[in-house]
């Protein structure tokens, strides 16, 4: 998989690049360099490996037994909810035709988190920890792709003229989501409380290990529908009115892209907590990676991408800078200067 | 909602009843001057006259609310023995700086909350979404960790110096979006806001102060006792001095031109209506913690009753921002007897229900 080095590529930058060095050493360096920027999809692949490597291994001081699976649920839980974000945010950005938006911005995750208060309101913390946690996930998945869909019809039926007027609405929405959660866990007993609350907070460093099992089938089924529709999404790409035109159904891919969109933000909010900003972040990133904006390499390249700043920041913070619980922080605090940078790179073109 | 109705049989457009935009501030106050007679459906004295007992009721109820035991009768007992009994130290020590407390938050808010939409020329705007309490907390975290010893009015200091730097960078990075644009500045900043807050987050979460952080960043009067709010006498002070200059704030608030042309300065005005704004956001922060939304929402309902002319719709906007945060207190202390909901999760959700009201109103861009 990663000595798939095309060399017509590579003799081609070496013609070009190859003129303005004079040693050896450049050459190969700048060899090098293009084979980087041309495979973007391996780069990021051989990095994920080291990455995941680092993260199994690391000052395990021979409990060996112990630590790998204890590390590798861990592991398979940050790639499965780096694989979540990222397509969730891509697919989001495709069927909203905007490249600063992400499901989470619009109060999508903070909505999932107060689904979560109403039912331990309405069925109390015992019952709703001791209920099938695949049954329940279940049932919330469901109420979470409802209430999606209805935010989705409000934001997108009143504002979606005025972007940025949606962004703000959807952002006000995500404090009204949060400020009630909020008061539903002042509104329990505290035993209650805590269930709410640890809910509400991003935390790569305790996963809920229960739904590890399901959140990999729905990463797969998601993953096969999506990758169905990539070549669709491109179309999508060229607007509403352009793909009716060349023949997509665009109801019927907006609904299932919206149900896949859904599922996802449920699943990765289900396994660490609400995040605002990282989608956007590592689509961000993506984009600038990718040669070209199909979805068939975006689609890899932006799950590959968010593994990567997951596993790989969570070993740094970690392992070697002994700081769990900062990632999420850190994470919200890039996150937001990029999306400044978008706001204004947008402005001033 | 009935205080509103009167708007529904004007035949004024509604695209004018919100003035967003400078433009639209220039255009509304060119209009209060043509149409005066359509103001006269409620004079503003009788709405302040109206919102003084609709606060004294809700004082009357903050006082008799609570966990303690007590009667208004024991009160009466003590007056008429001249002698103390525990009613009346309750009133004295608990509840009455309590009262205090929440309408000099409200007032100071609201008041805050109207000079920065009026320097800003943006109606969508507050001290929270403008940097001013996000990197007032973090300028007393900071100072709270070099300098634990420090006293209480070095530590203010700090923080409203930490405040007004907040909002000087946040000038500086909306000073190119066009003033059209009125929706995207509050939008960078809730994200610079949560951007300073992440950074707070990040050196608490080190140094583990989260547990104290989380007092400033949480708005909840349930602390608060005789001895322990004075300082917020201090934004008392300041709304006078709001009063005091409310007629240069409204010139700078209807454009540079005419600033210049009566003879403003606008820049003194600005770094004044800023720096009151940081002390107000550092005060509060200090002594109650953060309330959001306030200064948003009570601003933008009287300025649709009474116009912007602040002279006239200051005093009515620090009555509804003390009453609103009374009702939300009273709300708060009653919704879960005898457990106490911080007034900030109230405020949350009656603060963004009335905001996406008035986000889903506003004109469209043109």
């Amino acid at each position: 998989m990663f000595s798939s080095s095309t060399p017509s590529a590579a003799q081609k930058s070496d013609t070009d690049k190859g003129h303005g060095a004079s040693t050896t050493w450049q050459k190969h360096l700048a060899q090098f360099w293009a084979f980087i920027v041309d495979h973007p999809k391996s780069v990021a692949s051989i990095i994920l490996v080291i990455a995941m490597t680092l993260f199994l291994t690391l000052n395990v001081n021979g409990y060996w037994d112990f630590a790998l699976p204890l590390r590798g649920k861990k592991l398979l839980a940050l790639m499965v909810v780096g694989y979540a974000i990222g397509v969730s945010t891509l697919l989001f950005q495709t069927l909203t035709h905007n490249p600063i938006l992400t499901p989470s911005l619009l109060g999508f995750d903070s909505l999932y988190v107060l689904l979560q208060s109403v039912l331990v309101f309405f069925l109390g913390a015992i019952s709703f920890t001791i209920i099938d946690p695949i049954a329940k996930f279940m049932l919330e998945i469901f109420l979470m792709f409802g209430a999606s869909m209805l935010l989705f019809q409000l934001l997108f039926s009143k504002t979606s003229q005025d972007l940025t007027r949606l962004i703000l609405v959807g952002v006000i929405f995500g404090v009204l989501f949060r400020s009630l959660s909020a008061l539903i866990a002042r509104l329990i007993n505290p035993d209650d409380f805590v269930v709410v609350q640890s809910a509400s907070y991003a935390q790569f460093n305790t996963v809920n290990p229960q739904l590890l099992g399901i959140s990999v089938i729905i990463c797969v089924i998601t993953g096969l529908f999506v990758w169905r529709w990539r070549y669709q999404c491109d179309v999508l790409m060229l607007g509403k009115a352009q793909a009716t035109n060349l023949g997509i159904n665009y109801q019927r891919l907006a609904f299932g892209l919206l149900t896949v969109i859904a599922v996802l933000v449920a699943t990765a909010t289900a396994l660490v907590g609400p995040v605002t900003f990282f989608g956007l972040l590592v689509c961000a990133l993506t984009n600038r990676l990718a040669r070209n904006m199909y979805h068939s390499e975006r689609l890899i390249l932006v799950s590959l991408v968010a593994m990567i700043c997951l596993v790989l920041g969570q070993t740094i913070f970690e392992q070697i800078l002994g700081m769990a619980g900062v990632l999420s922080v850190v994470i919200e605090l890039a996150g937001g200067l990029v999306f400044l940078l978008l706001i204004f790179m947008t402005k001033h073109r | 909602m009935s205080l509103f109705s009167h708007r529904a049989h004007t035949s004024v457009k509604p695209s004018s009843s919100l003035s967003a935009a400078s433009s639209n501030w220039q255009r509304e106050a060119d209009k209060a001057l043509i149409t005066k007679p359509r103001r006269a459906a409620i004079p503003p004295w009788l709405i302040n006259l109206g919102s003084l007992i609709l606060m004294g009721l809700l004082v009357l109820l903050s006082l008799s609310i609570g966990v303690a035991d007590f009667s208004w009768s024991g009160i009466f007992h003590s007056l008429l023995n001249h002698s103390a009994n525990s009613d009346s130290s309750l009133l004295l020590v608990s509840r009455i700086p309590r009262t205090l407390a929440i309408i000099l938050t409200g007032v100071a808010m609201a008041v805050a909350g109207m000079i920065i939409q009026v320097v800003l020329k943006n109606r969508f705007v507050e001290p929270s979404m403008v940097g001013a309490t996000q990197s007032a907390a973090l300028g007393l975290l900071v100072v709270s960790l070099l300098f634990p010893a420090s006293a209480l009015i070095i530590k203010m200091g700090v923080a409203t110096f930490s405040a007004v730097i907040g909002m000087m960078v946040f000038m500086a990075l909306i000073h190119r979006i066009p003033p059209t644009d009125f929706l995207m500045i509050p939008l960078i900043g809730i994200v610079f806001g949560g951007i300073i807050e992440a950074v707070t987050t990040f050196i608490a979460y080190q140094t583990e102060t989260l547990q104290m952080l989380s007092v400033w960043q949480f708005g909840d009067f349930s602390g608060v006792l005789a001895g322990r709010y004075e300082l917020l006498w201090l934004t008392g002070g300041l709304c006078v001095l709001a009063y005091i200059i409310a007629d240069k704030l409204t010139i700078v608030g209807l454009g540079d031109n005419i600033a210049l042309n009566l003879g403003i300065s606008k820049r003194q005005v600005t770094w004044l209506g800023v720096g009151m704004v940081a002390m107000m956001s550092a005060v509060v922060v200090v002594t109650v913690g953060m309330i959001p939304f306030i200064g948003l929402v009570v601003p933008n309902i009287v300025s649709r009753l009474m116009g912007d002319k602040l002279r006239r719709s200051l005093p009515a906007v620090a009555l509804l921002g003390a009453s609103a945060v009374l009702l939300c207190d009273i709300i708060g202390r009653s919704i879960h007897y005898p457990f106490e909901v911080p007034v900030a999760t109230v405020f949350g959700v009656v603060g963004t229900v009335l905001f996406l009201w008035l986000l889903l109103r506003a004109p469209a861009e043109q």
